[in-house]
């Protein structure tokens, strides 16, 4: 299979069709508005629907929608559209609706800027919408992750009847990589759920119930949910970590910077490794848990560009066990390898 | 003679079952509330046209909520004043389903307004019922957008107050405006006779959808004694005397006779036709068969800066498509976010035999600058013993640093002489070719024309990057 150098962006939109993906409803914002542009070109001529909506909320509203049928869907955004999302979101979480979120995540809070953050980290992760929900997180590093990921997302959603959400920032969206793409899929798999307009499927979609022992039962099949899909599906890539004295983490492009970051310690003589995960939710707790629990493990070093969300769930994992320590950068800038490798010196 | 048998509609279910803890009742509604009625036209309408099956009725926020308790067809619950969102989202998905969207007041004309509008002024082959009853049923009696001047609720317990509320919303009127609409009308149901003309009304607006004409919206006037705090007779008499006079009755729009059937073809590709469809095509695809040089332990980080129209992001994407081709691994990352000021463009390209780590480039192993400010900005972060090209036509000082290769082009000029400035940058690539020595000369002139595909540059680009080649010889 040959290699295409294509932007992230549009990766996304060929991963999604190449997954069987019919329905795309988008609303317009920099920098992820290349998706609903490329959705517009390509989604048609494919037999699919592009749909420009109204607002944010009329898009996902329409994914929600779309998402009730026997047929993929899919929307895309930026940090601030994604706020507006969040009703939209929570509702598919508790009708337990398939469907596709990109958010390629911008600098806040507020309007903020354009420019690289992964300040949605605890939105999209913790849930920013009401009630006990998750999405499954996916946080691809490549041009080529957005497009696999973007097509395992479409998988795992329909294969736990839950909302995942691409996760990536603007460097990965507007980067051009050499990706080599899959052959499409042509067996989506069978929702006997869904409503097909037949006379065995007058179902019901919908996320109401007044009764509080029945919606507690509800809450608690979604966490075992949660629980089977923490369980099955968290990923995560090592790079160096075999013999490594201090495990660096991040994801997206943090993750490739500190590539670079580990590569020059390593040339200085000090053992590196970089634990990047590839799902947030499912968070990749047992691998950072079990680093900790190694006696040659010093410590362990969190980079990220918000002001320190992903750090919580690596001092979870770690438990006190190593000292974690943080550099942030956060408006759209973005670390060099130098200031990392700096920041660790001087941690240590 | 003829013989009618009244029954039960199929379109509803057999039983409504009671549903236990705070639902008691076999139906959620109130006595003498106007729902019950409308459901019932509704259901008979679907069993009538034989269009159950492929109905899917959304139920909104509001007293409504739980209509699919009662309506055996595809049900969807959607968020408040999102329904004809909802609608939109499953239809377009599924364009021979029925959608209805039935809607409160308040779900309607205020939190919804825009999607109720958008929907309608999209032309979305669906029905809505607008159940108006001027007031918030659902959440004990608030203030509708709806509610008349004067009218008490919980939240105007003084009545309502044009001066701190503004006016109740003609709905109907509003979307009558709008051209998409087929069929605007509103009917009330007080007597038989208004509750015939509804169901004339319910029936020719799922009609028009069946036909695929497009958008029809029937505004029911309905009684609602709780909210009111009125008997039912009184209820019924307030909105013949009151409700009515400011939401008057009648047909607002109706095209339908004019209107055309909606027939969408959508094509339906092999699955082998895919990747052509999607421009998934690779270089290397076309270029079978050339010899390719040994790839060679490489790694280059390579800054290419200048004012944006100077070529910078293409030569950038030439180049790393070049190197992609010859079977290293490479990322393209154009100016983003911070560093986009001041009207400069710059792009970098890693080329690697290893697999690129971070793509982003403080230090850059080449730079090539094409205007003075991208000089003067990154020439203190190229690294010793890297390479400066810039174009010496165009920048009047000389880089200060001793420690790197410096090669000065007058590449715009040069470009001038082979007849477009647009060239400068192929020259440059041809001197970044000469110098690096990892790339194939034969190689780059046959990807050339498919990478930077205007055909009125094919023959300039290739002399461009000759003349590059040939103006860089004197520094090997």
């Amino acid at each position: 299979m040959s290699k295409v150098l294509i932007k992230g962006n549009e990766a996304v939109v060929r991963g999604a069709l190449l997954a069987g993906c019919k329905n795309f409803f988008g609303y317009p914002i920099t920098p992820a508005s290349e998706i609903a542009e490329a959705a517009a070109y390509y989604f048609p001529l494919l037999g699919g629907t592009f749909l420009q909506a109204e607002s944010e909320i009329g898009a996902i509203n329409m994914v929600y929608g779309a998402a009730s049928s026997a047929f993929r869907c899919m929307t895309a955004s930026s940090s601030p559209g994604i706020s507006l999302k969040m009703e939209g979101i929570s509702y598919l979480a508790g009708a337990e609706l398939p469907c596709v979120i990109i958010d390629i995540m911008r600098g806040g809070p507020g309007l903020g800027n354009i420019a690289p953050e992964q300040s949605d980290y605890n939105q999209i992760v913790k849930g920013g919408g009401h009630g006990n929900y998750r999405l499954i997180t996916l946080a691809p590093n490549s041009a080529q992750e957005m497009c696999d990921l973007t097509m395992l997302a479409f998988e795992l959603s329909d294969k736990y009847r839950n909302p995942a959400v691409v996760l990536a920032d603007g460097i990965i969206g507007q980067m051009m990589e050499p990706v080599e793409f899959p052959e499409p899929l042509q067996h989506i798999p069978d929702r006997p759920w869904a409503l097909k307009g037949t006379a065995d499927s007058h179902h019901l979609v919908c996320s109401i119930e007044l009764e509080p022992d029945r919606l507690e039962e509800h809450n608690q099949k979604l966490q075992a949910k949660y629980a089977r899909i923490s369980e099955h599906e968290t990923r995560s890539e090592c790079i160096h970590c075999e013999d490594a004295e201090h495990i660096f983490i991040g994801y997206g492009v943090v993750s490739r910077i500190l590539h670079s970051v580990i590569e020059t310690l390593r040339a200085e003589g000090i053992k590196a490794g970089l634990l990047r995960p590839i799902t947030l939710f499912p968070f990749p707790s047992p691998q950072i848990t079990a680093f900790a629990d190694e006696k040659r493990v010093k410590s362990f070093f969190v980079c990220e560009l918000s002001a320190g969300q992903m750090v919580d769930d690596v001092r979870l994992a770690v438990n006190g066990r190593k000292p974690v320590h943080l550099h942030t950068r956060m408006g759209g800038n973005v670390p060099s390898v130098k200031e990392i490798v700096e920041t660790f010196k001087a941690s240590q | 003679m003829k013989t009618s048998i009244l029954q039960k509609s199929d379109s509803f279910y057999d039983i409504f079952t009671r549903k236990g803890g705070m639902q008691l009742q076999s139906t959620h509604y109130c006595p003498g509330c106007g729902h019950g009625i409308l459901h019932k036209l509704i259901a008979q309408a679907l069993s009538d046209f034989g269009i159950r099956d492929r109905t899917v009725l959304i139920s909104p926020v509001g007293c409504s909520v739980f209509a699919y308790y009662y309506f055996d067809v595809g049900n969807i619950q959607s968020a408040h004043g999102r329904a004809p969102a909802v609608a939109t989202g499953y239809k377009r998905a599924n364009p021979d389903s029925i959608m209805i969207s039935y809607q409160g007041d308040g779900d309607l004309a205020a939190i919804g307004a825009n999607e109720i509008l958008q929907a309608a002024n999209r032309g979305e082959q669906m029905t809505v019922f607008f159940v108006n009853n001027a007031i918030y049923g659902m959440t004990g009696g608030q203030m509708a957008p709806t509610t008349l001047i004067g009218q008490k609720s919980t939240t105007t317990p003084r009545g309502r107050s044009s001066q701190n509320e503004g006016f109740p919303l003609r709905m109907s009127e509003i979307i009558a405006t709008l051209e998409a609409p087929v069929y605007v009308e509103r009917v009330m149901l007080t007597d038989a006779k208004n509750i015939a003309r509804t169901r004339k009304a319910v029936r020719k607006a799922l009609i028009i959808q069946v036909e695929k004409k497009g958008f029809s919206f029937v505004e029911v006037l309905s009684p609602c004694p709780t909210g009111w705090k009125m008997t039912p007779v009184n209820s019924k008499k307030w909105i013949t005397d009151v409700l009515a006079r400011y939401f008057e009755p009648g047909i607002k729009k109706d095209v339908s006779e004019d209107r055309q059937p909606l027939i969408q073809m959508r094509p339906q590709p092999h699955f082998n036709q895919y990747h052509e469809l999607l421009d998934i095509k690779s270089l290397s695809d076309d270029l079978q068969g050339i010899p390719l040089p040994e790839i060679r332990p490489v790694s280059d980080d390579i800054k290419i800066a200048g004012f944006g129209g100077q070529g910078v992001l293409s030569l950038g994407y030439a180049l790393a498509n070049i190197a992609m081709g010859h079977g290293y691994q490479v990322s393209w990352l154009p100016s983003y976010g911070p560093e986009m000021r001041g009207g400069t463009a710059n792009c970098s390209v890693k080329i690697s035999d290893q697999r690129v780590a971070s793509p982003l480039i403080d230090n850059p192993s080449v730079l090539i600058a094409m205007n003075k400010p991208s000089l003067k900005r990154f020439e203190p972060d190229v690294q010793p013993g890297g390479i400066i090209l810039y174009d010496c036509g165009l920048i009047n000082t000389k880089p200060d640093r001793t420690d790197v290769r410096i090669l000065g082009l007058r590449a715009t000029a040069e470009a001038d002489k082979l007849g477009a400035t647009k060239a400068a940058n192929m020259i440059m690539l041809g001197a970044y070719v000469r110098m690096c020595g990892f790339l194939s000369e034969d190689y780059i002139l046959k990807a050339l024309p498919l990478i930077i595909k205007n055909k009125a540059f094919y023959t300039l680009n290739e002399k461009a990057f000759l003349r590059g080649m040939a103006m860089a010889n004197g520094s090997i």
